[in-house]
C-alpha cells in the first residue's frame, strides 16, 4: 500500500570522487541504474532500506484490513476487500524482488522486520476499530501511497521502478473503492454518517504524517533527491495530498479534523495545523497501539509456515535426485 | 549418438529503464557464444541495450490445457478493477 518518506535513510558513501562523479552523470542522464551495473556502497544501501521498509509495509498493510474481511457487510464489499488485501500481498512480493536484486536475502529482511530492525509504515500500527475504517484507509492511506508512488516510477534504480509502475495501476482501485464506501455510508443514515466522521476523525492525522517528517528535519533526504531515487520531497507530497483531499472530503459533507486548515490564495494550496511528530516517532518506533500485535502476527505466520517452506525445499531437492538418477 | 547445441532464449532490453523481453531463441554451444550469436542475429538496428539468453531447457512453462482454469477465473471478477466503482467527477481524479 505505501512507502513512506524513507526512515533513517543513510546514504554515505567513500567511493572516488571520480567514480561517484561519474554515477552521478548517468542519473543526471536520467540513465535507469541496473542491478549489475556499478553503483555507490551508499545508493545501493538507502535503496535496500528503502525497498524493504516499502515492502514490508505493503505485508504488514494486510493486517488492519484483513481483521474487517469476514465482517464486511454485503458480498460485494468482501469481494472487494480480498481482492484489496491479495493485491497488498502481491506489492509486497513485487518489491521484496526489487529488494533481492541488490543482494539481499527474502530471509534477511524477513528477519530484521521480525527483530524490529528493519522499520514499516507508521499508519499499519494503528487499529481498524470500525467498518468505517476500510473506507477510510483505501481513501486516504491508500491515496497518500499513490501521491508517494507515483514519482517513484520514474526512482532512477531500474527494478524498483518498474515494480511501482505495476503497482500503481493496482492503487487505483484500491482509492476507489474505499472512496466509494465512504461515499454510501457519509450519505447514508445519521448514524453510518457519524461513523465515517469518526473514522476520519481518527486517520486523518495519521495519514498526513505518511509523508514523513518536514522537510527542515528530514536527514539524508538531499542525498536521495540528487541520486533521483526520490523526486519530491515530503512536504511537496503532503501538500499535493491535502489539496487533492479538501475537496473530496467536502464533497462527502465530512469535516477534516484541523481547525487551522484553510485556503491559503497566495500560495495556491491549503495550509494545516501543526503535526504532533511525538506521536510519529512513538509509532514508528514500535508504541503504536497495535505495533506489537502486528509484529506477532507477522511472527506466527513466519512460524507456523515453517514447515511448509522446509517441505517444499525437501521435495524439490527429493524429485531432482529423482530426475538425476532417471538420466 | 550425436552431440547437440543447446537452445537458448533470448531476451533484449529494447531501451534503458525497460525489461528485457523475449525476442526468439539461438542455438550455441555456451553462454558465450549464445550472447554473441543473439547479438548478431537480434540487434542489427539498435534493437536494444541489454541482452539476456537463458538455456531454453531452463524455461518451465504453464500447461496451455489448463490456460482455463488458470485464466478464466479472472474474467468475473471485474471488482478488481478501478471503473467498477462510480467515482463522481467533482471530486478530481482518483
Ligand atoms: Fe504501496
Ligand atoms: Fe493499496
Ligand atoms: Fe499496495
Amino acid at each position: 500500500m505505501y512507502s513512506q518518506g524513507l526512515i533513517g535513510a543513510d546514504g554515505r558513501t567513500t567511493e572516488s570522487e571520480e567514480f561517484l562523479a561519474r554515477f552521478q552523470a548517468r542519473i543526471d542522464a536520467e540513465e535507469k541504474i541496473e542491478p549489475t551495473d556499478a553503483m555507490p556502497e551508499g545508493y545501493r544501501r538507502t535503496l535496500v532500506r528503502q525497498i524493504g521498509q516499502h515492502a514490508h509495509s505493503e505485508i504488514v498493510g494486510m493486517l488492519p484490513e484483513g481483521n474487517w474481511i469476514t465482517r464486511a457487510p454485503s458480498l460485494r464489499r468482501k469481494a472487494a476487500l480480498l481482492a484489496k488485501v491479495q493485491d497488498e500481498g502481491g506489492h509486497g512480493l513485487y518489491l521484496y524482488c526489487a529488494a533481492e536484486t541488490l543482494g539481499v536475502s527474502r530471509e534477511e529482511m524477513t528477519e530484521e522486520l521480525l527483530s524490529g530492525k528493519a522499520k514499516y509504515s507508521s499508519i499499519f500500527n494503528y487499529p481498524t476499530l470500525s467498518w468505517a475504517d476500510i473506507g477510510i484507509i483505501g481513501w486516504l492511506v491508500d491515496g497518500a501511497a499513490i501521491m508517494n508512488q507515483i514519482p517513484l516510477c520514474r526512482c532512477s534504480f531500474g527494478p524498483y521502478a518498474r515494480a511501482m509502475i505495476r503497482v500503481c495501476k493496482e492503487e487505483s482501485f484500491h482509492q476507489r473503492q474505499g472512496y466509494e464506501l465512504c461515499m454510501s455510508l457519509a450519505f447514508g443514515t445519521p448514524e453510518q454518517k457519524a461513523m465515517v466522521q469518526d473514522a476520519l476523525n481518527r486517520w486523518w492525522w495519521p495519514s498526513i504524517m505518511m509523508f514523513g517528517p518536514h522537510d527542515a528535519d528530514s536527514q539524508h533526504s538531499d542525498q536521495s533527491m540528487a541520486w533521483k531515487i526520490k523526486r519530491f520531497s515530503n512536504d511537496e507530497l503532503r501538500q499535493k495530498f491535502i489539496d487533492a483531499t479538501v475537496p473530496q472530503a467536502e464533497y462527502l459533507g465530512l469535516t477534516l479534523p484541523d481547525p487551522d486548515l484553510k485556503w491559503n490564495e497566495e500560495k495556491g494550496g491549503y495550509d494545516h495545523g501543526p503535526i504532533d511528530w511525538s506521536e510519529f516517532w512513538r509509532v514508528v518506533k514500535g508504541q503504536g497501539p497495535m505495533a506489537r500485535d502486528r509484529i506477532k502476527a507477522r511472527k506466527k505466520a513466519w512460524d507456523d509456515g515453517a514447515w511448509v517452506r522446509e517441505a517444499a525445499l525437501a521435495h524439490a531437492e527429493k524429485r531432482r535426485a529423482r530426475k538425476m538418477a532417471a538420466e | 549418438m550425436v552431440q547437440t547445441t543447446p537452445l537458448w532464449e533470448v531476451f533484449i532490453r529494447p531501451r534503458n529503464g525497460l525489461s528485457h523481453k523475449h525476442v526468439g531463441s539461438i542455438h550455441a554451444a555456451d553462454e558465450v557464444l549464445a550472447l554473441q550469436a543473439a547479438r548478431d542475429v537480434y540487434t542489427r538496428r539498435g534493437e536494444g541495450n541489454s541482452i539476456w539468453v537463458v538455456r531454453s531447457a531452463d524455461i518451465h512453462a504453464s500447461d496451455p490445457d489448463q490456460a482455463a482454469e488458470n485464466f478464466e477465473p479472472t474474467a468475473d471478477k471485474i471488482y478488481r478493477h478501478p471503473t467498477f466503482y462510480e467515482i463522481p467527477e467533482e471530486v478530481g481524479h482518483m
